[in-house]
């Protein structure tokens, strides 16, 4: 037998992969495919369109309140920015603002939803009645107090309460299903051949629960796109001068931009919809092709 | 030391592993379930003692102590390391990890023993990793020294435990076990997962590995001929505790226990002319949360009398060849057992033939 390459290089070409089978059946899946190219088309769109530098906030006094034309798609606003190149880099922020959160959250509650199930007794107990201390706040005064606190509309803040008061949901989930995989038989296995307790929870358990995890931070990223939008729609959000999604959509409160210059609020209103849909399919066909009971 | 104790590898001295009951919010405890209550008993170098009894008898519960996968309530776990024995419940960390090298073990369900996730080289990588094993040629040495003995091919490793039969996961199973050269296996029911005629491949395959790698099996099953094909000799077990110890030839030629005699009337003879006279044991196993004073048998126990529902039988010498039984039938001292017949097998009991004579 040649000793010179190893097992693992000589059969790695032959070896089956989850994920190659993985990518085949999340091929077949339509609806998510559609979504997957929608979320990175928009994402591309709006990093490129940062990064080209278009112009989003030099007000053009010229044009102000102007519908679709030439040269602006998607109209001007209220003092004539150009709303195409808003919403492109507005989306970075959006998109930033909930993808990050999601990560956050979901590496925040994992973490302590496998210290949590996995060791039990007290640990367990004190992690729980923390995730239930936070759960008790209500998102919406948490900002509001921050707000008043800090005594600004910060990117950073917002960032803080969305992980703040996000990862509740995750550590739940995770915490559950390390409670039911805790009595696998490979625990026992690595408990029996003296690895680590980390060992066990991030190495040996973590990865059974990862689809989950993926699927649900998919969905976060929707949930958290949303929760800015709305935050900045009433004014709590991002600093007004950074134009999110939500900001951008700020000015649609008064009665007048409603019912007149519609373009205003349609586009950025699409882009939210258009994204979180997407992420919501995507999302969904995920779960379908990590699920591991349907393997 | 004698040459006895310079022979046995593993000594365990009135091991007890205890589980509380609890109820209430306050988690008052309302009892203990006596999983394993005073268990003693030698395993010798290089033999196969099986140990058998009746689902929640404790044998599991014992290999898992044994393991120190369970904590045990009171006793000692005394490991031969080198001629001096030490207490395997007293070691710290280091100890401990040092002694999961020597000692290991195949559990029951290969179904969910290897991480689904994870490639079978990974499963068999992660153990000699933690063990110190450094470089990837010298692991791969190892996984391939003991993939050949459970004959599965090197190329196999890649592949994810889905991929493979049952009969296949078990012998990675054991091979992953032997990866890391120990000393004692204790196999926790290896084959009652399996179907019986991947059972007997199992089963033959880790007799070979016995013989080759000079291996102690602590062999755990209830299938008797799976443990008598299997091992030199035998513990019986009952409601946790041993009530029969004997060599594999006497304890099925010669049981002295009344419940060893009804465990081994049940064993199905492939032979329909062959009509065995078959024990049935009256009422159920007693819970292991209320066990029945005196001797945990007495209950169900065909030939019990007076003493054994106070006194509780001790362990003693009572047969050649080091047969140990614990029962009032054998002790000298107890009187109005005059009716019981010793030598006859199982011909003191009340015998019943088995209902297939309606037929």
């Amino acid at each position: 037998m040649n000793s010179q390459t190893s097992i693992k290089a000589r059969n790695y070409a032959a070896s089956s992969s989850l994920l190659k089978r993985n990518i085949h059946k999340f091929l077949d899946n339509k609806l998510a495919l559609i979504g997957l190219i929608v979320v990175v088309m928009m994402t591309a769109a709006c990093i490129i369109g940062a990064l080209a530098g278009v112009d989003y906030e030099t007000p053009n006094l010229y044009v102000m309140k102007s519908p679709p034309m030439p040269g602006h798609p998607f109209g001007t606003d209220t003092i004539g920015r150009d709303l195409f190149a808003r919403v492109l880099y507005g989306g970075c922020f959006s998109i930033f603002i909930g993808v990050f959160c999601a990560v956050m959250s979901s590496a925040i509650g994992a973490t302590l939803g496998a210290v949590a199930g996995y060791c039990g007794g007290w640990t367990d107990k004190v992690i729980v009645r923390i995730s239930e201390i936070f759960q008790a706040f209500p998102q919406l005064v948490l900002v509001m107090m921050l707000v008043a606190i800090v005594n600004k509309r910060g990117l950073g803040n917002l960032l803080l309460i969305f992980v703040a008061t996000g990862w509740m949901t995750t550590f739940r989930m995770v915490r559950n299903e390390f409670l039911s995989l805790k009595g696998e038989t490979y625990v026992k296995v690595s408990e029996a051949f003296g690895m680590s307790k980390q060992n066990i929870m991030f190495k040996q358990v973590l990865p059974n629960v990862m689809s989950p995890i993926i699927v649900s931070t998919t969905t976060n990223v929707a949930f958290f796109i949303l929760q800015e939008a709305a935050l900045s729609f009433i004014g709590l959000g991002v600093a007004d001068k950074t134009p999110t999604w939500g900001n951008i959509l700020n000015v649609a409160k008064s009665v007048s931009v409603v019912t007149d210059q519609w373009w205003i609020w349609v586009f950025p209103g699409l882009s939210i919809s258009l994204f979180v849909l997407a992420i919501n399919f995507l999302g969904d066909g995920l779960r379908d092709v990590l699920d591991p009971k349907q393997q | 030391m004698s040459a006895d104790e310079k022979n046995a590898i593993i000594q365990i001295q009135n091991l007890k592993t205890w589980f509380l009951v609890t109820k209430g919010a306050f988690k008052k405890v309302v009892g203990y379930v006596k999983a394993v209550d005073g268990v003693s008993l030698k395993v010798y170098k290089g033999e196969a003692l099986g140990i058998v009894g009746e689902s929640g008898c404790g044998k599991s519960t014992l290999g898992k102590t044994i393991m120190l996968l369970e904590k045990p309530t009171g006793g000692k776990i005394l490991y031969n390391d080198n001629g001096t024995f030490k207490d395997v419940t007293q070691f710290n960390k280091q100890e401990t990890f040092a002694f999961r090298k020597k000692v290991q073990m195949v559990f029951q369900d290969p179904y969910s023993a290897l991480n689904p996730q994870k490639k079978i080289y990974t499963s068999f990588e992660e153990p000699l990793k933690v063990h110190g094993v450094k470089t990837q040629e010298e692991r791969e040495a190892a996984m391939q020294k003991v993939l050949k003995m459970v004959n599965i091919q090197p190329e196999y490793l890649m592949r994810y435990p889905h991929q493979f039969s049952g009969g296949q996961r078990q012998r990675l199973c054991i091979a992953r076990a032997l990866v890391v050269k120990p000393d004692v296996l204790i196999c926790d029911e290896p084959v009652s997962a399996l179907d019986v005629s991947i059972q007997a491949q199992v089963l033959n395959l880790m007799k070979d590995i016995q013989k080759e790698l000079h291996l102690t099996y602590l062999f755990i099953a209830h299938d008797l001929s799976v443990v008598q094909y299997m091992s030199d000799r035998i513990v019986v077990m009952y409601l946790g505790k041993i009530v029969e110890i004997a060599d594999s030839k006497s304890l099925y030629d010669d049981p002295l226990h009344p419940y060893t005699r009804a465990l081994l009337s049940a064993i199905p003879v492939p032979d329909i002319h062959n009509h065995k006279k078959r024990i049935v044991l009256e009422g159920e196993t007693p819970s292991p949360i209320r066990k029945p004073s005196g001797c945990a048998f007495h209950s169900r126990c065909p030939n019990r009398m007076e003493i054994c529902k106070t006194v509780d039988p001790a362990l003693l010498h009572r047969g050649q060849n080091g047969h140990m039984v614990a029962c009032h039938l054998y002790d000298d001292k107890v009187e109005g057992k005059s009716a019981v017949k010793m030598d006859g097998k199982g011909s003191a009991l009340e015998e019943r033939a088995d209902s297939d004579e309606k037929y």
